[in-house]
């Protein structure tokens, strides 16, 4: 396992514009932000020979073969459409190391795109009829059912709930690209509407165009390139599954398993890293991440994110750009990029100063798939 | 109300139909492994393999006592199809036999539902073709 510490690096970025973008189409904005990594890292298209993708809804064409045809790149190496949801980013920058490891390619070109914002809904797929028939639809009741069954058997409260909404908000507000600026207190998270009691609004995620994109390559290569690189430092895996009515632990989301895997193979404790960057599809995927990754105790997490503990300047600070809670609803790609520019040392405002070790977590469908990676300067 | 736009058919399949043939007849129906005795609930595992033990032999179906424990809910106040009214309960709780079961409570406010409570199977007619197993309040 430890033969994949520190042996890949993250080199380059790509943004698009985010928000609501009614007149880019999907396919523009993946190829935007997959452009823009390839020139943040120094490359041109035919330098790159693995190309990994995972699946928007809006647009089913949104595949690893559209965007090596819309890059003009004539032969690849590793070509694959990825699909752990929500965690595929991550995973697929796990995929990326190994291959590279292995030999099989050189600089990998990972993207994604999503278009929620301006976009019709897509309907939810397979499987899901009888959840339907009683009104579950999508994933956001089916977290505020686990995230209840937290409340319950540990007495979490939706103030503590609302303290991670009040601090990532207040992040959000040094980062010029978030979608919501505006301030917030906790009296403004407790007023605000009940989506699937007992979570409010502004207990859940926002909606968002746009994309971005990362291109990793070998430790030693990303020596000769512009970007300091961002070393993969660790990773790890963990799914459960799917369904959180027959879930065996609904409160276990698979990123124990996964933080564990990742801790041993980078070789360090929670102690050690300086920023978070957690999969918050809602506040209370904060609270139990916190607790399956080691920062405090199963059951702590709730008491765990008061008293600024995990706001900049904090303990531990989480979700510095804002989050998927008031940044920009990206998905994994929400924080991966957001760590490895804390580690690039380019935040601006919101930099964890010394910022040396990052970890970032994406999560999938009823918060059934982890992904974690440790990252370093 | 004629106009009303209807709640979703649940999928019925030719693994599920015993199921939803026994619900018209208000009876919950579970399939119980012939090898291991392990229940699992037949809308949830379709495949004719044990999740348990992997055994192949075709599962019993079992009538289940319908009685079981609030283990979360929550109440929908943000709906996402017509055929629903705001503040509707969504209830997971977990049957004597083991497995758990999601549905809607009825018979009582939705501030009257408490963690662990008893519950029952009650059933409630969607249309023709499906009856829905629901939830009530159930003596101790
Ligand atoms: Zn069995």
């Amino acid at each position: 396992m430890a033969k994949f510490k520190d042996k890949c690096a993250i080199v380059g970025l790509g943004y698009t514009p985010q928000g609501k973008l009614p007149d880019w189409t999907v396919r523009e904005l993946f190829l935007e932000a997959s452009r823009n990594a390839i020139d943040d890292a120094g490359l041109k298209p035919h330098d790159i020979d693995g190309i990994l993708v995972e699946l928007c809804w809006t647009d089913p064409t949104t595949q690893c073969w559209a965007l090596q045809q819309d890059l003009g790149i004539k032969e690849l190496s590793l070509s694959a459409n990825y699909d752990s949801m929500g965690a595929s980013g991550g995973c697929k920058i796990q995929l990326a190391t190994m291959a590279i490891e292995a030999g099989l390619c050189k600089n990998v070109l990972i993207a994604f795109v999503e278009k929620t914002a301006t976009a019709p809904a897509v309907p939810y797929r397979g499987g899901m009829g009888t959840m339907m028939a009683y009104g579950l639809f999508g994933a956001m009741p089916g977290i505020a059912l686990l995230a209840h069954r937290h409340m319950i058997q540990y007495g979490t409260t939706s103030e503590q709930l609302g303290e991670v909404a009040v601090t990532v908000r207040k992040h959000a507000m040094l980062n010029p690209k978030a979608q919501m600026r505006a301030p917030m207190t906790l009296e403004d998270h407790q007023k605000s509407r009940y989506v699937a009691w007992p979570l409010h609004l502004l207990d859940c995620s926002i909606l968002s165009d746009g994309a971005r994109a990362c291109v990793v390559t070998s430790a030693k290569h990303a020596k000769d390139l512009p970007q300091p690189p961002v070393y993969i430092m660790g990773f790890g895996q963990g799914h459960v599954v799917m369904d959180p009515v027959h879930r065996h632990d609904p409160l276990s989301t698979g990123a124990a398993r996964s933080g564990k895997h990742a801790f041993k193979m980078a070789g360090i404790k929670p102690k050690d890293v300086d920023v978070l960057g957690l999969y918050d599809a809602t506040t209370y995927n904060i609270v139990t991440q916190l607790e399956e990754l080691g920062f405090c105790k199963r059951g702590e997490g709730g008491s765990f994110v008061q008293n600024g503990r995990i706001g900049l300047g904090g303990e531990i600070p989480v979700n510095t750009s804002g989050g998927m809670l008031s940044e920009v609803y990206l998905q994994g790609w929400t924080g991966i990029p957001e760590v490895v520019s804390q580690l690039r040392g380019t935040c601006g405002e919101r930099q964890v100063k010394d910022a040396e070790i990052g970890l970032v977590t994406n999560q999938g469908g009823f918060i059934c798939f982890h992904s974690t990676l440790i990252l370093r300067r | 109300m004629t106009d009303q736009i209807p709640k979703p058919d649940p999928e019925v399949t030719p693994e599920n139909k015993p199921y939803w043939d026994a619900a018209k007849n208000h009876e919950l129906l579970l399939k119980k492994c012939v090898d291991c005795g392990h229940y699992r609930s037949p809308i949830y595992i379709t495949a004719n393999i044990c999740p348990n033990c992997g055994s192949r032999k075709p599962a019993d179906w079992v009538k289940a006592s319908g009685r079981g424990k609030v283990y979360t809910w929550v109440v929908m106040h943000r709906v996402f199809h017509p055929g629903f009214e705001p503040e509707y309960p969504l209830v997971i709780a977990e049957l004597e036999e083991g497995p758990r079961m999601l549905a809607n409570m009825r018979g009582i406010p939705n501030s009257e539902i408490k963690a662990g409570m008893p519950v029952k199977v009650i059933f409630e007619k969607l249309n023709e073709n499906i009856t829905l197993p629901q939830f009530a309040p159930a003596d101790k």
